[in-house]
């Protein structure tokens, strides 16, 4: 009965202390940026200039690049991330090909991005720039599609996991119902297993979202770090969490450096955002599924 | 209480008698490799160790604010408004100098003469393509494609860029008033990059980039650089000599000054010095007299014995004038006002 109650009281401790430290680390967030936000206010998110020199700081350019990079690697990596896991959940039997398929796609999620950001280095930009020469446009091979492309491989696992997991958990006696009808077996994915598992698909891709758009190291090193507004998915720009990275060390005027916070603050507003919108579209998904 | 005072007392004593002191920096990442090398050997002679975190310019410099380390270390000098931060005054000690050299690719890789009104074109986006005859007068003998010029900048935040945009505000108007100069830019065209690894990666990869890296990282990294027309009008190649001569001029007593574009006739114009900061009286820093002891010997070593370890890492020694300011502004360290070198 006591070690019952011990128990609970570590699970209760280690809950409460979790939630905390996301609460403090958005008062300490909202703190450092105060200054930044009494001088700036609404501007900082509007204006198109961040200027360390004359200390004018807007983060516009770099919002935009992050939704770019982001939005984009989402849609490049969706055909791949849900014929993985629809071929690993549906077509593949039980077997070597199978498992080492899946475990091939989980283990690209452990590359360090370090490494993701040196091949799109060395091995992509060349590459794009190759085609860049082709269609004529000034040849950087840097920029919001180089990004995105490297971006969409390192999402890929987080997608295709959890839709894997949740296609293998669509009920049989449904699917064979649907086969009984005479049903193809592409019918039975279109119309039986994706509507039953589209909730945690969606979680999935939300996931995936979530990673693109914290992503530092392997997008700074292909996305050109400009700061202006970026004209074409070929143009260089640069994403909230890369200029973060890039100007927090050597940042030693305190408007920098709470500018550089209130950016910080802003990404984890956003996130915030993302999650809440992915719990309610969920929920929605699982509530018109049990009709 | 009593106890207590016997504790700490006992233990200071024990820790006096193992001489085991250990100093504290933190701060510029440039003059790392020569700290490392010298801070090893000073251990190895006198037993004290020393603790240096290479964490940028701008980390240095708060945690010596905050009294978190013993000294601190900058590629850019602190200006006015900086000093007023700190809770006491500060000393600037001149360490080296370095500089910052202007890298390209181009076929072939010729060796390329600029002078500063260009490069400041080039790097303010007027001046867009390699066969623009304004290069090409200064070049004559060098056949330059018809390609656009992509000009390639640090992304993060350095001392690189501080000296590159100081030299450029000085040479051109426009420069000074559209950009300025920082260790952080608005960057009127080019890509960024991370760090001298990530610009000189770019530069190799893009034909026709431009940018500019430390002298060090081009000679280690056998890159092509410019020779470039310093304010005497002489055509410079970027050495540790050409880098010392630069210094080579009348400085200032509290030794905070800016090497780029000097008067000195054979000196690069693209150079700078890199300062360890200290507080000017060490019990302000927080420091123990004995510690404060040791790093004042440790000072005057690295800006006398320890100087013979910069060449040989591509660093510049100080010039014999800097020497000399740098000497005086030891002596003025003390410790509750009383003098620690004598």
């Amino acid at each position: 009965m006591k070690s019952d109650s011990i128990f609970k009281a570590m699970l209760y401790t280690g809950g409460v202390i979790v939630a905390l430290l996301v609460v403090f680390s958005f008062i300490s967030l909202f703190r450092a940026s105060w200054l930044s936000i009494r001088q700036f206010g609404l501007k900082f998110i509007l204006s198109p200039v961040w200027n360390p020199v004359s200390e004018k700081f807007g983060a516009l350019p770099f919002i935009t690049g992050t939704l770019a990079t982001s939005i984009l690697a989402l849609f490049i990596s969706l055909p791949f991330s849900i014929s993985i896991a629809l071929l690993v959940g549906v077509y593949l039997p039980d077997g070597f090909l199978k498992n080492s398929l899946s475990y091939a796609t989980d283990l690209l999620a452990g590359i360090p991005s370090i490494i993701y950001g040196f091949w799109g280095l060395f091995s992509l930009v060349p590459l794009m720039r190759k085609m860049e020469i082709k269609i004529g446009i000034l040849p950087y091979g840097v920029g919001i599609l180089t990004a995105s492309i490297v971006l969409a491989i390192m999402i890929i696992p987080y997608t295709s996991s959890i839709s894997r997991e949740v296609i293998s958990m669509v009920p049989e006696d449904i699917k064979e119902a649907g086969f009984a009808l005479g049903a193809t077996t592409r019918e039975v994915i279109f119309k039986i297993i994706l509507p039953y598992a589209r909730s945690g698909i969606f979680a999935g891709i939300l996931l995936a979202f979530g990673r693109a758009f914290g992503e530092t190291m392997a997008v700074t090193m292909v996305i050109g770090n400009s700061n202006f507004m970026p004209k074409n998915i070929f143009s260089p720009a640069n994403t909230m969490a890369s200029v973060i990275a890039n100007e927090f060390t050597e940042a030693t005027k305190d408007i920098h450096l709470s500018s550089l916070i209130q950016i910080g603050l802003w990404l984890f507003i956003f996130t915030f955002l993302i999650n809440l919108l992915g719990n309610i579209v969920v929920n929605k998904f699982r509530v018109e599924s049990r009709k | 209480m009593k106890v207590v005072k016997i504790i700490v007392l006992a233990t200071t004593m024990v820790s006096g008698v193992n001489a085991a002191v250990t100093l504290t920096g933190a701060g510029a990442t440039f003059p790392y490799p020569l700290y490392s090398k010298m801070f090893s050997v000073y251990h190895q002679k006198y037993g004290i160790k020393i603790n240096y975190q290479a964490i940028g310019s701008g980390g240095g410099i708060r945690q010596l604010i905050a009294k978190t380390v013993n000294f601190g270390a900058s590629d850019a000098y602190v200006d006015d408004k900086g000093l007023k931060k700190f809770p006491a005054p500060i000393v600037h000690i001149p360490m080296v100098a370095g500089a910052v050299v202007i890298s390209y690719n181009l076929p072939g890789n010729p060796k390329l003469k600029l002078t500063p009104d260009v490069i400041a074109d080039i790097f303010l986006g007027k001046i867009k393509k390699w066969n623009n005859s304004r290069i090409r007068a200064i070049n004559p003998d060098i056949k330059l494609p018809d390609m656009a010029i992509v000009v390639v900048h640090r992304s993060d935040g350095s001392g690189t860029t501080f000296i590159f945009s100081d030299y450029l505000s000085k040479v051109s108007n426009e420069w000074k008033e559209k950009v300025g100069r920082g260790k952080s830019l608005n960057w009127p065209t080019g890509l960024g990059a991370k760090g001298n690894p990530g610009v000189a990666g770019l530069i190799k990869q893009i034909p026709g980039a431009i940018g500019y890296v430390e002298l060090i990282y081009a000679l280690n990294n056998n890159m092509p650089y410019a020779v470039v027309q310093n304010k005497s009008g002489n055509f410079i190649e970027p050495s540790i000599k050409s880098v010392s001569l630069a210094a080579d001029i009348k400085l200032p007593d509290d030794m905070r000054v800016s090497l780029t574009n000097t008067e000195a006739s054979y000196g690069y114009p693209i150079s700078g010095f890199t300062w360890i900061l200290v507080y000017k009286d060490l019990k302000d820093g927080g420091l123990n007299e004995e510690k404060a002891k040791e790093l004042v010997k440790l000072l005057w070593w690295m800006t006398h014995e320890g100087q013979k370890y910069s060449e040989p890492l591509h660093y510049a020694p100080l010039s014999p004038k800097a020497r000399k300011k740098a000497e005086a502004i030891i002596k003025s360290i003390t410790y509750e006002g009383k003098h620690l070198w004598k």
